[in-house]
């Protein structure tokens, strides 16, 4: 599945999101990037995330059973790299954009995966935005972005793609 | 956990599902924490209706984290290589998601790389997430017919 189908574009360059006060998601967030930055993967986040997906598989919980199936410790379900975009401490500020969070919707999320994320790892995390269009005459905004992820080994964990809608306020 | 093995694996064949009981208020709070998506249209119905929905609506990485399970029920988590959904429909309190996998392609030439296709439903037959997954399986036939093998 081809997921923000349209073409990376943009330079790496940081733009500032003060300067762009107007309705639409600008084309010039294109390009716009995350500082690569290290966030700590707590044990008890896995725990709590495994928890809270109805996981009872004891790899996510218990170090002993995770060593047990050939892990170095508990590791974090394939999807856990997304909290980690948003622990960001600079994550995207959509508000900034001119979106409103509630009213942004998920459309397709993809995931390569590097090695898997343990307990105890320090995932350097960065960001992108890779696209912004309009659709349905502008009731809804796109934007794309990619998220990439290495561990304390310099090992490749994820690069997450996603494409996330906005619906417009309607115009009174 | 039985290991699939890439060469018993047919194209057609279709992994356990996953059934979950009905998405509750409690859960879609206990996921914006652990996950820390705190988006509210998620847990405050008053910040959903705000924004023009009935009633707050899941999370779409939820219904992707439980999708996955399909996967990890079958392989190791660390055998899944590449895994994408489109989130066709909102989940709404009180849906009751079946996620399910088939088989869809064999790569003959690969490391023992199969395609999955997935989905979730709800108990009314609504799809609410359509996705593909890449997985890697061991190679090592134990099938003595290879003539089965698509």
């Amino acid at each position: 599945m081809r997921i923000c189908s349209s073409a990376i574009r943009g330079s790496a360059l940081m733009r500032r999101v003060s300067s762009l006060k107007t309705a639409m998601v600008h084309r010039s967030f294109i390009g716009l990037e995350t500082p690569e930055t290290p966030i700590e993967v707590e044990k008890g986040r896995i725990r709590q995330f495994a928890a809270a997906i109805s996981e009872s598989n004891p790899i996510y919980f218990d170090d002993a059973a995770a060593r047990a199936a050939g892990h170095p410790a508990i590791l974090a379900p394939p999807t856990f790299g997304f909290s980690l975009s948003i622990l960001h401490p600079q994550t995207f500020d959509f508000k900034a954009m001119g979106l409103e969070l509630a009213r942004i919707l998920h459309a397709e999320q993809r995931f390569n995966f590097g090695v898997p994320i343990y307990a105890g790892d320090v995932i350097r995390v960065r960001a992108r935005i890779t696209d912004t269009y309009e659709k349905k005459g502008g009731l809804l905004d796109f934007v794309c972005m990619t998220t990439f992820g290495r561990n304390q080994h310099d090992q490749p964990v994820f690069e997450m793609t996603g494409l996330i809608a906005s619906r417009r306020r309607p115009q009174p | 956990m039985s290991i699939p093995v890439y060469e018993d694996v047919l194209v057609g064949d279709e992994l356990p599902p996953i059934v979950k009981p009905p998405l509750s208020r409690t859960t879609l709070a206990l996921f914006a924490g652990a996950s820390a998506d705190h988006n509210p249209v998620h847990i405050d119905i008053d910040a959903a209706r705000e924004a023009g929905l009935p009633d707050v609506i899941g999370h779409g990485m939820l219904t992707m984290a439980y999708v996955a399970q399909v996967l990890t029920g079958w392989v190791s988590p660390s055998a899944i290589r590449s895994y994408s959904v489109r989130f066709v429909a909102p989940t709404r309190i009180g849906n009751a998601l079946t996620c399910t996998g088939t088989v869809i392609a064999k790569d003959p030439s690969s490391d023992g790389t199969v395609r999955i296709a997935l989905q979730a439903v709800d108990q009314f037959g609504d799809v609410k997430v359509r996705g593909d997954a890449e997985v890697v399986l061991a190679r090592g036939a134990t099938r003595t017919n290879d003539a089965e093998i698509v």
